[in-house]
């Protein structure tokens, strides 16, 4: 049932954006340590704590390895924890990351994609987060800053659930989102408060034989992410596995409640259709991007070309069924990856999306287009031209170079 | 693994112990065990200090200290810090 409340329009930029939604989520702790382009979060939510605008403990770290151990430790306590990070700073939390999902920790993470080293650069593209693709958090890729401020909000709710209980990062693109200032629908604080609610504990067994809610309280003295052996560990891995399966419905959840206050939805929350169910030729792609492909599809569409979208929102965890449902009747598909898996023969959407249409009835064409890498500009007229390179493999039924670069000079 | 462990389904998340560390008999690690020579030993208390598995204690009623073999990972620190050398490490 819809019941839509009013919101107020501020300007804001992606990182803006991410800073006010953490804000009147009601975080506990934030533990952080800048790095461009995510610096603004980090500035303006420590603004938001020096004004008294918030009750959050703001721990300054003196590495992104500490700022994610700092919020596990909080996490496991019980508390809301919130931190951000981008690239070199992601790669650092690397082992953390692990640790964090491993222990359950519900923490929420802003990652503003940035690629990185060597040669450095600041510039957006997605090489940090896939990196982490495997260290058990669930990621969300938003494609402007409202759905920066809406998937934050959504985050914590997702993470804490006690059927899912694992860490989210919610990506976007550096400078594209980070820096551009947008207008952002916010809700009064008191509707976020309310929507993102009080954690909830699971009870778990422990070692003196009660059970207690799940974190760490000398009350009810617990061991969390002890030693697990052969014997063990795997068992471990299994229920993160669960986890991540439950995650896919209550993402899906989460944002159809958020969906009924604010009016805005975002596909059915793991992916997003656009023009796709009489598409012969389709893109897929994660984040900003979607917004300019679709641009495109409008013009083709103007045109009589049957061009469509599907802008996978949750790449962790995959929503293999939603992918098959929603490219059922499309010839030609060209995913777009905005990082390398270097000698992985293409990028690791494509992977992906290629070995879940390995499952379908129907095997359409599936090419890839590496772009964007460092923060190379990708153009209306370079999605156009990818548009018109599938239409010619699906008239020729033949795929001349199954990986291409997207604005590369040869 | 024997029948008795638990499915990932009856585990809590996390590692959550459900029972105590004392029970994880972690005695039969060790290669090399410490013997005592009582004759020796002066009761000072050193290897009861010095042992990091906390597995050498102290009985007053005895007056004399004792070995937990369930826990002693035969680490040897015991008979390297001993100051009469009382303490051999035989290997079991």
């Amino acid at each position: 049932m819809k019941s839509v409340i009013k919101q107020e329009v501020l300007a804001l930029n992606g990182d803006e954006a991410v800073a006010y939604a953490a804000k009147q989520a009601d975080v506990d702790i934030v533990a952080a340590y800048p790095i461009t382009p995510q610096t603004i979060i980090v500035e303006r939510f420590s603004e938001y704590v020096a004004n008294g605008e918030v009750e959050t403990e703001f721990v300054c770290t003196e590495s992104e390895h500490s700022a994610m151990t700092a919020c596990l430790a909080a996490a496991t306590a019980g508390a809301r924890t919130f931190t951000a990070t981008a690239s070199a700073g992601l790669a650092l939390m690397h082992e953390m990351l692990f640790v964090t999902s491993g222990c359950r920790a519900p923490v929420v993470m802003a990652v503003v994609n940035r690629a990185l080293s060597a040669p450095i650069n600041i510039h957006g593209d997605h090489s940090d987060s896939m990196a982490e693709r495997d260290s058990g958090w669930i990621q969300i890729y938003a494609e402007n800053a409202q759905e920066v401020y809406d998937s934050t909000i959504q985050a914590f709710r997702i993470a804490e659930n006690p059927e899912v209980l694992l860490p989210v990062m919610v990506c976007l693109d550096g400078f594209t989102l980070s820096h551009t200032l947008e207008n952002v629908n916010v809700f009064p604080d008191d509707v976020v408060k309310k929507f993102v609610g009080t954690r909830q504990l699971p009870q778990v067994l422990t070692h003196e034989g009660k059970t207690a809610p799940f974190k760490l309280d000398p009350e009810n003295p617990m061991t969390m992410g002890p030693i697990a052996l052969p014997n063990y560990y795997f068992e471990f891995k299994r229920q993160q596995e669960e986890a991540m399966k439950n995650a896919l419905n209550m993402i899906k959840q989460v944002h159809d409640k958020y969906a009924q206050i604010s009016d805005r939805s975002y596909g059915d929350g793991l992916a997003e259709k656009y023009h796709l169910e009489d598409a012969e030729i389709a893109i897929i792609c994660l984040g900003s991007t979607a917004g300019t492909v679709k641009t495109v599809i409008d013009e083709l569409r103007a045109e009589g070309v049957k061009a469509g979208l599907l802008r996978i929102r949750t790449f962790r965890p995959l929503p293999v069924k939603e992918i098959i449902k929603a490219l059922e009747n499309v010839t030609g598909i060209a995913v777009m990856d905005r990082a390398m898996s270097f000698g992985g023969n293409g990028g690791p959407v494509y992977h992906e999306v290629r070995h879940v249409l390995y499952g379908a009835d129907k095997h359409p064409y599936v090419i890839n287009y590496i772009y964007g890498l460092g923060g190379r500009d990708t153009s209306p007229e370079q999605i156009r031209k990818i548009y018109e390179d599938l239409r010619r493999i699906i008239q020729t039924q033949r795929v001349e170079e199954p990986i291409k670069y997207v604005g590369l000079r040869e | 693994m024997t029948s008795q462990e638990k499915s990932w389904k009856e585990i809590s998340p996390a590692g959550v112990c459900w029972k105590p560390s004392t029970e994880f008999l972690t005695g039969d690690w060790k290669t090399y065990k410490p013997i005592r020579d009582l004759e020796k030993c002066t009761r000072c208390l050193f290897c009861v200090l010095f042992c990091p598995d906390g597995a050498i204690h102290w009985k007053p009623e005895k007056e004399d200290i004792e070995f937990d073999y369930n826990f002693c990972k035969g680490c040897g620190i015991c008979a390297n810090e001993c100051p009469t050398k009382a303490i051999e490490m035989k290997l079991e």
